[in-house]
């Protein structure tokens, strides 16, 4: 579904991201983990299109087509949905509103009929159950006002009502409490299918107790120095980021 | 320039005094017109006309209507009134009261609401509320003193409260004049007192001519006022706007002014707050494109302790349009505990519009809380990138983001009625609007 092939990127005159390599399968969950600055953030928004960012070399194909050929509206539409590490808050557009027009964007793109206003409704309630929104958020303006723990489940609501195929998920464990933690986990689980991809972004392995990934990575300074199972999420979590970056240097 | 213009009008009172029906502004008049002959017309010397050249308006030497005003039709003098709000509505047609056009609600007892022509020469009411505001402030005040020959007088007696919105019509603009109105408006509310006041000012398309409008509200101890002044004037018109407020113990204005016509526009809101507890709120939006040029100039005194003022100015220009914001609070010694709030931001959707914002805060008092802040910016990349990235093309995306921003001024707005017209009129000012229908409703 995803192939990134040594992806270098930059900001201004740095370079982040030094060839980077990815592959992921379609129905599998990868968590990316790498300590603070090694370019896990800028992976996630290079990946749904944010324009600040310079690809200096490398190919991502998203189902065998070139991502980068596609505006950010357009990579929503063929079914890529991130999750945002700090969700904006966006003064009077409306929450649902602008969840409705996303959606039925997405359906017209798939070529499905718009959904009326009773359909929709009868989505977002089977969804809001999913990371137990308070449907009061709904008719609020995008994020405006929202605690941190909401902003996180309104990400997660949107994802499950926009049901994408490949799912970057940006530190969306980061300021939450536990309890919080669980029902956006628990959401994020309830989503997990074998058509839909799911890439953790996240720091601290906490978050892979409660979403059990099929792979884990180590990002460090804008590459992918190790790869392998949960387990490695479990070792990182017990030695720390430089058991592996010195590993890594001696391999 | 300015004494051609002055010579004109002069000759233009001379052959206009007769058919005055307004007698007890004689004094004021003279006034007046002394002012005029003395000072002329500001120029861009002046400080307070600084970024706003009059001379388009002086060089044109606009006359007062002396045939009986052409037929306005009816369509469009339906689409300026709230087809599902029921208000008492009076219509001037270039600044003359069309009793025809016009719609009385019942009104509570005791309540005047009247065109100043048939106001009485010695009516209590006029002379007790110092309604015949004689202080001169510039030459268009001059002007509209000087001409001053209909409006409305509105007086609400003591714990009355009028629950229906006064909605006061003026279309302007005639094809074969370039006519000018100087209508004035005077509100005056009883101790205890509730009114909704609209003022609309709309012109016929692609006609000239000037509105050179002047309102003066007085608010009593405890009374309450929502005061709004729309104005959509032709794009070829010029409009001058004078807004007097003056409050009482306890009292509340609510005002919200929107600029979205005129070629020129200026508009003064002065407003004093004479009396403890008096706290007045301005929310203003001015949404200009091509040549229009719009300045808002706003002076708030508090006068006395406890006294509150929230003041919120948003703009968005586009083409090479040019918009100013002057904001002055003045906080007098004695007036401690003070709260003044002011705020102007500005969008520009274009490289080759143009704002200039000045806050003035003058504090001589030292137990008060102000603030003030003004912003010019572009749309947020990070709110443009979230919508876009939920699968909103970037054209919708900017173009909601623009609506949201403008709307966010009359959002607390209380009639729905009122509120969903200018959100109508709003969306009918900016770029791509009908791409975003449905996030809006």
């Amino acid at each position: 579904m995803l192939t990134i092939n040594n992806l270098k990127v930059g900001i201004g005159n740095k370079q982040i991201l030094k060839g980077l390599d990815l592959t992921v399968n379609t129905g599998e969950v990868h968590a990316i983990m790498g300590p603070n600055g090694s370019g896990k953030s800028t992976l996630a928004n290079v990946l749904a299109g944010r324009d600040n960012y310079e690809v200096m070399s490398g190919t991502v194909e998203y189902d065998g087509r070139d991502l980068f050929e596609l505006a950010p509206e357009e990579r929503a539409r063929e079914g890529i949905f991130l999750a945002f590490q700090y969700p904006v808050e966006i003064p009077g557009v409306n929450n649902i509103y602008l969840l409705k027009a996303a959606l039925n964007g997405i359906r017209k793109h798939q070529g499905k009929g718009a959904l009326d206003a009773v359909e929709f409704l009868q989505v977002v309630r089977e969804k809001m159950k999913l990371v137990k929104m308070d449907e009061s958020l709904l008719n609020r303006s995008v994020n405006e006002g929202f605690s941190g723990g909401e902003k996180k489940r309104n990400e997660i609501f949107q994802m499950a009502v926009l049901d994408p195929r490949l799912a970057i998920l940006d530190e969306t464990d980061s300021g939450l409490d536990i309890d919080a933690l669980k029902t956006v986990a628990e959401g994020v689980n309830s989503l997990r299918n074998e058509s839909r991809s799911i890439v953790l972004v996240t720091h601290y392995q906490r978050l892979l107790n409660y979403i059990v990934p099929d792979y884990v990575h180590v990002l460090s300074d804008g590459k992918i120095i190790r790869s392998g199972s949960r387990e490695l999420a479990v070792e990182l979590e017990e030695k720390g980021y430089d058991w592996v970056r010195q590993e890594a240097r001696a391999a | 320039m300015s004494e051609a213009a002055v010579s004109h009008y002069l000759a233009e009172y001379e052959q206009f005094r007769d058919t005055l029906t307004a007698p007890w502004f004689a004094q004021p008049r003279a006034a007046a017109l002394d002012f005029l002959r003395t000072n002329g017309f500001p120029s861009r010397r002046t400080e307070q006309w600084k970024y706003t050249d009059v001379t388009p308006i002086t060089r044109k030497k606009f006359t007062v209507g002396r045939s009986a005003p052409a037929a306005v039709d009816d369509a469009f003098v339906d689409s300026l009134r709230f087809s599902r709000l029921d208000c008492h509505e009076l219509v001037f047609i270039n600044g003359s009261f069309s009793a025809a056009l016009s719609r009385n609600e019942p009104l509570p007892e005791g309540v005047a609401v009247q065109p100043l022509q048939s106001v009485k020469p010695d009516d209590a009411l006029l002379l007790d509320s110092c309604f015949v505001d004689g202080e001169i402030k510039n030459a268009f005040s001059a002007l509209n003193t000087a001409f001053v020959n209909d409006g409305v007088l509105i007086h609400v007696p003591d714990n009355t409260e009028v629950a229906i919105p006064i909605h006061i019509i003026y279309i302007s603009g005639q094809a074969d004049a370039t006519l000018m109105s100087n209508p004035r408006n005077l509100v005056a509310l009883g101790r205890n007192a509730g009114a909704s006041v609209i003022e609309s000012f709309a012109g016929i398309p692609d006609t000239e001519y000037l509105t050179n409008n002047h309102t003066a509200i007085l608010g009593r101890a405890g009374s309450r006022l929502d005061y709004y002044s729309i104005q959509q004037e032709s794009q070829r018109a010029y409009h001058i706007g004078n807004t007097r407020i003056r409050q009482q113990a306890d009292s509340r204005v609510d005002c919200h002014t929107l600029s979205l016509g005129g070629k020129l526009a200026r508009s003064d809101i002065d407003v004093e707050l004479d009396e403890p507890g008096a706290e007045v709120k301005l929310n203003g939006l001015y949404l200009t494109n091509n040549r229009q040029h719009v300045d808002n100039h706003t002076l708030v005194e508090h006068k006395q302790p406890h006294t509150t003022s929230h003041e919120h100015f948003r703009g968005v220009m586009n083409g090479h349009s040019r918009a100013v914001f002057n904001g002055k609070v003045i906080v007098h010694e004695q007036a401690q505990k003070t709260e003044a709030h002011q705020s102007n931001a500005n969008l520009l959707l274009s490289g080759n519009a143009e704002v200039d914002t000045k806050p003035e805060l003058e504090i001589y008092a030292d137990d008060v809380k102000c603030s003030h802040g003004a912003t010019v910016g572009q749309l947020d990349e990070n709110m443009l990138f979230y919508l876009r990235s939920r699968g909103v093309d970037e054209h919708t995306a900017r173009s909601l983001l623009t609506y949201a921003f403008a709307e966010e001024i009359i959002r607390d707005i209380r009639f729905p009625e009122i509120r969903e017209r200018l959100e109508h009129s709003i969306a009918g000012e900016l770029p791509d609007t009908d791409l975003i229908e449905e996030f809006v409703k």
